[in-house]
């Protein structure tokens, strides 16, 4: 059993590093000059690519066999197999219209949420009794396939907004394209942080009351935050800056608010860093090598991946979901919160079409709420489980 | 109803913007989709005359007007995802503990943001009558938008002659015009046909057309929202729609609740497994969980249908339905009901045993007696004469402000307050005894009273559910799904070609995915010597 498991982690491993080699053949595809001429770089991407999924699917194969389960019920399996829908959904748009640059940018957007999901714990996880059904795979994998491909619309509509915002000015879009980048930049400092003192092994613990029981607290990066009314265990540890609020009563509130601040810091000081060097704005320093990209074909991407996301959406993380639970909890509907947040990612996408093809909603707009949508999707997965809990709760 | 007459002699409904027949835009009309200034025509319903933009001045018109309205719908999807959105910031009613006071527990766990919260009604939100409202209302506009615009658009979809006019062919999206004698029309035609367009001619007119059910996707779509919403309003109706619950310990015999007496469960064993802490797979996981992880919820139950023969009153007579297991995700069906597996209970008190024994001294034995924890007696008469009354029974019992009281009906920590008559005497010794607690309310008494042993078991919680809504709701989301598979995987496409003295005009239409139609186009005018038409489409920055 032990093997199965390394083998698959190795191979998650390989699918990350064939991933980013495949993310600098279509950063190459830049310098492909005139149309018609040489495509190697792109071909050799969407090979990679190819190779990456093909690799990724043995870790998805091989854990499966080691757990006796498929690998999608806990966080970690959960955004793990995220990134690798978003891959495929992106392989399927590469081959409808066959934009290199779409690579360029998918890719790391997948790596960021295969990195992402490593920083949760990543050991096989018993199914409690509920999750024990056939619905488990196909209710997650269908939703999570609808979620990759919409996500790939976020992706066409950031190269979109990259590519058309006046960087002459400054401007409302200037400011929340930024803002946008700004949080890829956190999760990316959240990561480096997050290994960096993983691989220090940084604890320090805290006792603190939790719903009037003392516990002790853990944190793996060091304490900004500290719990309300704790009291520091570890010797020579840095003491916290401040106490967290009252109200923040949750096990690990505390805990989640000092990581979360971290990755803020950790995403200003990155993203500030970045700009001192470029001395522009980050979107501004993109936008020239986005020159050659046609913006309606970006657009029609950008759409052409909700038109098939969204049926896909529905059928998995509402339809088969409701099936699933009725025969677990005997309603199909229960107003949990991530089903509530499913049935608002739904309504998002519905009025995105509407206004997209009744009120000619393009470019620019739509592609701006292609961004809420990723928004509300990413909110569905990290905000409602790790800090609204209800039934879905993984973690 | 006013007609108006085409050059092309149709006659258009009141309202057209382009002339069903020949596209012409009809002059009168054009500010309807707003074609005055722009260099391109809008084609969002192929200028049909819909209701909507043709009639303003009754009530019914303006009530028509504002649900047809996709600006007013789009609308009613935000409020109801800002309101849903809210009412996910603290649980719902149904998901805080059973028996607390929601008006205390959400002061007093989230505070003045909690109690305002619950002041406006947010703990709630689900089912109070304006989220109700808003669904409605969202119910209401897909019907009216739809009939708005499908019954224009199937009309006129049908009306359409591949004779289009001049000004409907310059002001496509996507247009050219060649200047060349050479045209290989059979050609043309034969390409067209190969991608599955289907063409029609008209006096050397061509229109190729593909797809067009594709435009028929929104409305099977909004049909089956409307058979889902219309199936989950059905549940209101208690002939459709029973949800009950019922406890059943372990050896008992219980009537099921919600089927007015007419099944009976027997519950065999309740059974509830836990990972194996061995068990290498999961060892990790379940170290860190800090406790066990549950395995399986199982109720083996017998299922027992009252007979024909039996009378009311009378002990009923029971026979056997099935016997089964109800599980997580299996529950038991039998006719038209289902037991799903809900709650449990382990280690209940089912009989507890006392007996008297002198204050002082625990080896004395005054006499025994038994309390049926599910039926406690209120007089127990021992052999030695000595009377036990039960003044109080708690069946969970908790002190609150020094006072105890019992949070719930089940025996779960059970506590009594007992008079014991010592014989012949008529002033009682009043004691309170419970788990852990055996107090002597006076500090007077003479005797005490001591927990010699007791039963437990293990009970179940199984929801009890008839629901013949479910077809309905299943066949409402299969249409929506149908619908709008329809709508976003196929493309309504059309190719125009007007014969020229010296060449030919050709324009191309499609719902969505320009890139996709030109390049079909490409591959229909290859070897044709048409010219590749121009999108004449300028993106607005």
């Amino acid at each position: 059993m032990g093997d199965l498991v390394t083998i698959s982690g190795n191979l998650l491993y390989a699918a990350f590093f064939i991933y980013l080699i495949a993310t600098f053949f279509f950063a190459g595809t830049i310098r492909d000059k005139e149309k018609g001429k040489s495509r190697l770089a792109g071909n050799i991407g969407i090979g990679l690519t190819i190779i990456g999924f093909i690799t990724q699917l043995g870790y998805f194969v091989t854990r499966w066999m080691a757990s006796g389960h498929a690998p999608v019920s806990n966080l970690f399996e959960y955004t793990t197999f995220f990134g690798m829908m978003l891959v495929f959904a992106f392989i399927v748009l590469y081959f409808i219209y066959r934009v290199d640059l779409l690579g360029m940018f998918a890719l790391p957007i997948a790596l960021l949420l295969i990195a992402f999901a490593s920083m949760f714990p990543t050991e096989l996880s018993p199914l409690v009794p509920s999750l024990q059904s056939h619905w488990l795979y196909i209710h997650v994998t269908t939703a999570s396939l609808g979620q990759g491909i919409l996500a790939v619309s976020f992706v066409a509509g950031l190269i979109f907004l990259i590519r058309q915002v006046d960087q002459t000015k400054k401007s409302k879009h200037t400011f929340w394209l930024e803002f946008t980048i700004y949080v890829l930049v956190a999760t990316v400092a959240f990561i480096i942080l997050s290994s960096t003192f993983s691989a220090m092994n940084y604890e320090t613990t805290f006792q603190a009351p939790v719903e009037g029981q003392e516990r002790e607290i853990t944190y793996e990066m060091p304490p900004l935050v500290g719990p309300a009314n704790g009291e520091l265990l570890t010797e020579g540890a840095m003491s916290p800056l401040l106490s967290a609020p009252e109200w923040m009563r949750g096990e690990d509130a505390a805990k989640k608010l000092n990581t979360f601040i971290w990755a803020i810091l950790g995403g200003l000081v990155l993203y500030w860093a970045t700009r001192l060097i470029i001395r522009k704005r980050i979107a501004a320093a993109i936008q020239p090598l986005l020159k050659r990209l046609n913006p309606e074909l970006v657009d029609e991407v950008s759409y052409r991946a909700v038109a098939i996301g969204f049926p896909v959406f529905t059928l998995g993380a509402l339809i088969f979901a409701m099936i699933w639970a009725q025969q677990a909890w005997d309603r199909f509907w229960g107003w949990d919160p991530k089903e509530v947040w499913a049935l608002i990612t739904f309504f998002f996408y519905a009025a995105y079409l509407h206004l997209r093809l009744s009120r000619g909603w393009q470019g620019m707009r739509s592609a701006w709420l292609t961004v809420g949508g990723f928004g509300i999707i990413m909110f569905n997965l990290i905000v409602v489980n790790l800090v609204i809990s209800g039934l879905h709760s993984y973690a | 109803m006013k007609r108006i007459t085409c050059e092309c002699g149709h006659e258009n409904p009141e309202g057209a913007v382009l002339c069903e027949a020949c596209g012409k835009p009809i002059e009168e009309n054009q500010h309807i989709d707003g074609n005055d200034d722009q260099k391109l025509l809008n084609m969002r319903y192929d200028g049909s005359a819909r209701r909507s933009k043709t009639y303003n001045r009754t009530f019914v018109d303006k009530v028509w007007n504002f649900f047809s309205s996709v600006k007013v719908g789009v609308w009613l999807i935000v409020i109801t995802v800002i309101a849903s959105a809210v009412g996910t910031i603290l649980p719902q009613e149904m998901y805080i503990p059973p028996n607390e006071d929601p008006a205390v527990h959400y002061r007093d766990q989230y505070g003045l943001f909690g109690q305002i919260y619950y002041q406006l009604g947010f703990h709630n939100l689900f089912s109070s009558w304006w989220y109700m409202i808003l669904i409605a209302m969202i119910g209401i506009s897909i019907v009216v938008a739809s009939i708005d615009r499908f019954f224009p658009l199937y009309k006129v979809l049908k009306k359409q002659k591949p004779k289009r006019h001049e000004t409907f062919m310059k002001k496509q999206r996507v247009f050219g015009k060649t200047e060349d004698e050479s045209v290989d029309l059979e050609l043309f035609k034969k390409n067209l046909r190969k991608q599955r367009f289907k063409v029609y001619e008209q006096d050397g007119h061509l229109l190729a057309e593909k797809n067009r059910f594709a435009r028929w996707g929104p409305y099977v779509n909004h049909i089956g929202l409307i058979v889902f919403l219309l199936g989950s309003l059905l549940r209101f109706i208690p002939a459709f729609y029973i949800d009950d619950f019922v406890w059943v310990r372990e050896g008992e015999t219980k009537v099921i609740s919600g089927t007015d007496g007419e099944y009976f469960i027997e519950n065999k064993d309740f059974i509830l497994e836990t990972y194996d802490e061995s068990d290498e797979r999961f060892q990790q996981a379940l170290l860190n969980q800090g406790g066990p992880v549950p395995k399986n919820f199982q109720t083996d139950a017998v299922i027992y249908k009252r007979s024909e023969s039996s009378l009311p009153g009378q002990e009923p007579e029971l026979e056997i339905v099935k016997e089964a297991s109800a599980k997580m995700n299996k529950p038991i069906k039998f006719d038209e009901y289902a037991l799903y597996q809900a709650s449990y209970q382990l280690n209940e008190f089912s009989e507890m045993t006392f007996k008297v024994h002198d204050k002082d001294d625990e080896d004395t034995n005054y006499g025994e007696f038994t309390v049926d924890l599910s039926e406690p007696e209120t007089v127990y008469e021992l052999e030695s004469g000595y009377r036990i009354e039960i003044q109080n029974y708690f069946p969970e019992y908790e002190f609150s402000n020094g006072e105890p009281v019992s949070v719930s009906r089940f025996p779960k920590n059970p506590a009594f307050v007992f008079q014991l008559y010592p014989p012949g005497e008529s002033e009682p010794e009043t004691s309170f005894l419970g788990i852990g607690a055996n107090i002597d309310a006076s500090g007077e008494n003479e005797y005490k009273l001591g927990l010699v042993n007791f039963d437990v078991r293990d009970v179940t919680g199984l929801t009890v559910k008839k629901d013949y809504t479910l077809p309905i709701i299943a066949i409402g989301g299969a249409i929506f799904m149908i619908g709008v598979i329809q709508g976003m995987y196929w493309n309504h496409r059309r190719i125009w070609l007007q014969p020229k003295e010296n060449g030919v005009w050709i324009a191309g239409h499609t719902n969505k995915n320009w890139f996709a139609l030109r390049r079909e186009i490409g591959k229909a005018i290859e070897g044709t010597n048409i010219q590749e038409p121009v999108d004449q489409y300028e993106m607005e920055k």
